[in-house]
């Protein structure tokens, strides 16, 4: 049983929804990001809000998973300040939706000045709502970048116990476990992270406040990354009670703080919820743990991802 | 009281009955902000307070109150209502000031950054909202959801499309319900409002299954059989030769409800359907699927 905390799955097909839940992944988080290339309306942003709330979590209950999202202004949009300042006011609306872990992906990118303000904004409003944050540390300058997040979240007052740094790598996670952060690993080829150094990172570090996604977007990435990690994982002797956390049990802790994400959402759904938008998995009623067959259901034979 | 607040007093009644003491005071507080309100911002936080303050359990209404809906409204139907889907119509009904288009902006508005549960219940409060005939675009909008429980929303249990629906929207209602695989039968005024352009649509969208080999539902040809031409008689002939039992008491069905003679002819070769049916034994509410 697998949770997938960062995942794009609006840009994803129904293969890849079918494939996770034979794979086990019982549910997904959504942060709200740009597309790939950034939106130029607030309209847009609306209407992309609605989307991960609304169509994409019903889209995900016809596959048997659960799908939550996250919402925020990301710092690569932050840099357009009419747009930046439009989404602000409509942010708040969105933040109590159902099924809103978190304020986030935010936190920098080129690290500009408009980025570090709208960064801060949401860090206030995550704390006057009570809402986990998700950072998205930047991938030029990623050390400092990282560091600087976690100064100003502390300025803000926030407790780190309730925000992710996402996207680590090796040079960034002692400090993040440090200072008393989640830290996040996406398994993505080429850019973030691969699986066997993902592998190496819980071997050293243990499985304390760590986790691994997939972050699968419009991009080449691989929305079976952690099950495949986790496969990957129990192949070179990690111990099953380890896998679970980073792989399930941490970013549900850590998510769960919003109230909006509970394991029985899967285990068993409320009548209410079944009824209008999780119609999916009947081996995963009656609040019994799924029996995932075999483990390896859907993965192929290269569980690699480099 | 005008007809919003006396729908908005019976909603908070059936939901406050059903809370500890601590959620009714915090329901009456919201509402309270929600019509004193000069800016938008307590009725948003409201409706995203409501599932986690007041929980999303069934209402269950019983009997007595089932009928003080009727009473309130003809073809007020909640009876598979949740408590945060009432709570969150009461808070729109709380919301009206006396001015329709104000409130028919505020709606869209509503809509157009609300998440499924919201949507859902937003729909459901149609037959509630004062200025119905400002909400007809809003409504049709929801009847061409691909999402299905939204598309219910506005389809079943609810009088607001048989009300304010031309015959244009209304034969899409019919059409999209089947293609989304949802029921005809909670549809309101299904019978009523049957007419001769959507009997012919209906029959041709049979023709499109047949042709791609994919089942018919038995209930189409409820909205058929009244007005059934040549050529759906014909189609009705064929049901009746090649069609499952199923199909073959429904295709009987709609011929009893066609006052052509040639269907009193063409139902009269089938007594073992014919006798059942002018007994009462083979209903539509049987076709309902689950």
């Amino acid at each position: 049983m697998y949770l997938d905390s960062h995942t794009h799955m609006i840009s994803r097909t129904t293969d890849d929804y079918e494939r996770m839940a034979a794979a086990g992944v019982v549910a997904c988080i959504e942060p709200a990001f740009w597309l790939g290339q950034p939106r130029t309306h607030v309209g847009t942003y609306i209407d992309y809000l609605s989307m991960i709330c609304g169509f994409e979590r019903f889209r995900a209950g016809q596959f048997g998973l659960r799908h939550y999202c996250t919402v925020g202004l990301n710092p690569k949009e932050a840099n357009n300040e009419e747009l930046a300042e439009a989404v602000m006011e409509i942010l708040p609306r969105y933040a109590l939706k159902e099924g809103v872990v978190a304020i986030g992906e935010i936190g920098y990118d080129e690290q500009t000045e408009l980025e570090d303000r709208y960064f801060r904004r949401q860090l206030e409003l995550a704390k006057e709502l009570g809402l986990p944050v998700m950072i998205h540390t930047p991938h030029r300058d990623k050390k400092k970048g990282t560091l600087r997040s976690m100064d100003v979240v502390r300025e803000h007052g926030l407790d780190p116990s309730w925000v992710v740094i996402d996207h680590n790598n090796e040079e960034t996670v002692q400090a993040v476990l440090d200072r008393g952060f989640w830290a996040a690993f996406s398994i993505y080829p080429f850019t973030k992270m691969g699986n066997e150094r993902m592998v190496e990172i819980v071997r050293r570090f243990g499985a304390e406040r760590i986790f691994c996604d997939s972050a699968c977007d419009w991009g080449i990435s691989d929305p079976l990354a952690v099950p495949k990690t986790a496969e990957l994982m129990r192949r070179a002797g990690i111990p099953e009670e380890q896998i679970r956390k980073v792989t399930y049990a941490n970013p549900l802790e850590a998510y769960g703080k919003s109230g909006q994400i509970k394991e029985e959402d899967w285990l068993n759904p409320p009548p209410v919820d079944q009824r209008l938008l999780y119609m999916g998995n009947s081996i995963l009623r009656g609040g019994q743990e799924p029996r995932i067959e075999a483990k390896t259901t859907g993965l192929g034979e290269d569980l690699r991802i480099a | 009281m005008s007809p919003s607040e006396r729908a908005c007093a019976l909603l908070t009644r059936w939901v406050v009955e059903r809370m500890p003491a601590e959620a009714a005071a915090w329901f009456h507080t919201q509402l309270a902000a929600v019509a004193s309100a000069i800016e938008e911002k307590p009725l948003y936080l409201a409706l995203g307070w409501a599932p986690r303050r007041l929980g999303k359990a069934d209402l269950r209404l019983s009997p007595a109150e089932l009928a003080e809906a009727a009473a309130l409204r003809p073809g007020f139907d909640p009876i598979d209502w949740s408590v945060d889907q009432a709570a969150r119509v009461a808070l729109v009904l709380a919301s009206f000031d006396g001015d329709p288009q104000r409130f028919k902006e505020r709606l869209e508005t509503l809509f157009r950054t609300a998440d499924i549960g919201e949507t859902i219940a937003f729909y459901r409060g149609l037959p509630l909202y004062p200025a119905a005939e400002l909400l007809v675009a809003r409504a049709r909008e929801g009847a061409r959801s691909a999402m299905r429980p939204v598309f219910e929303a506005v389809a079943h249990r609810n009088p607001y499309p048989k009300e304010r629906f031309d015959e244009h929207a209304w034969n899409h209602l019919v059409l999209k319900a089947l293609f989304i695989g949802t029921t005809l039968d909670p549809i309101q005024g299904l019978d009523e409002r049957a007419n001769p352009r959507l009997a012919r649509m209906l029959c041709d969208y049979a023709h499109e299954r047949w042709a791609a080999g994919r089942p018919v539902s038995p209930e189409l040809w409820r909205c058929v059989g009244p007005h059934a031409d040549d050529a759906a008689l014909e189609d009705l002939a064929r049901v009746l030769e090649t069609g499952s039992g199923e199909e073959r008491k429904a295709a009987a069905l709609a011929l009893a409800s066609c006052p052509r003679p040639e269907a009193r002819a063409l139902l009269a070769r089938y007594p073992e359907l014919e006798g059942p049916i002018a007994r009462g034994e083979i209903r539509w509410a049987a076709f309902a699927q689950g």
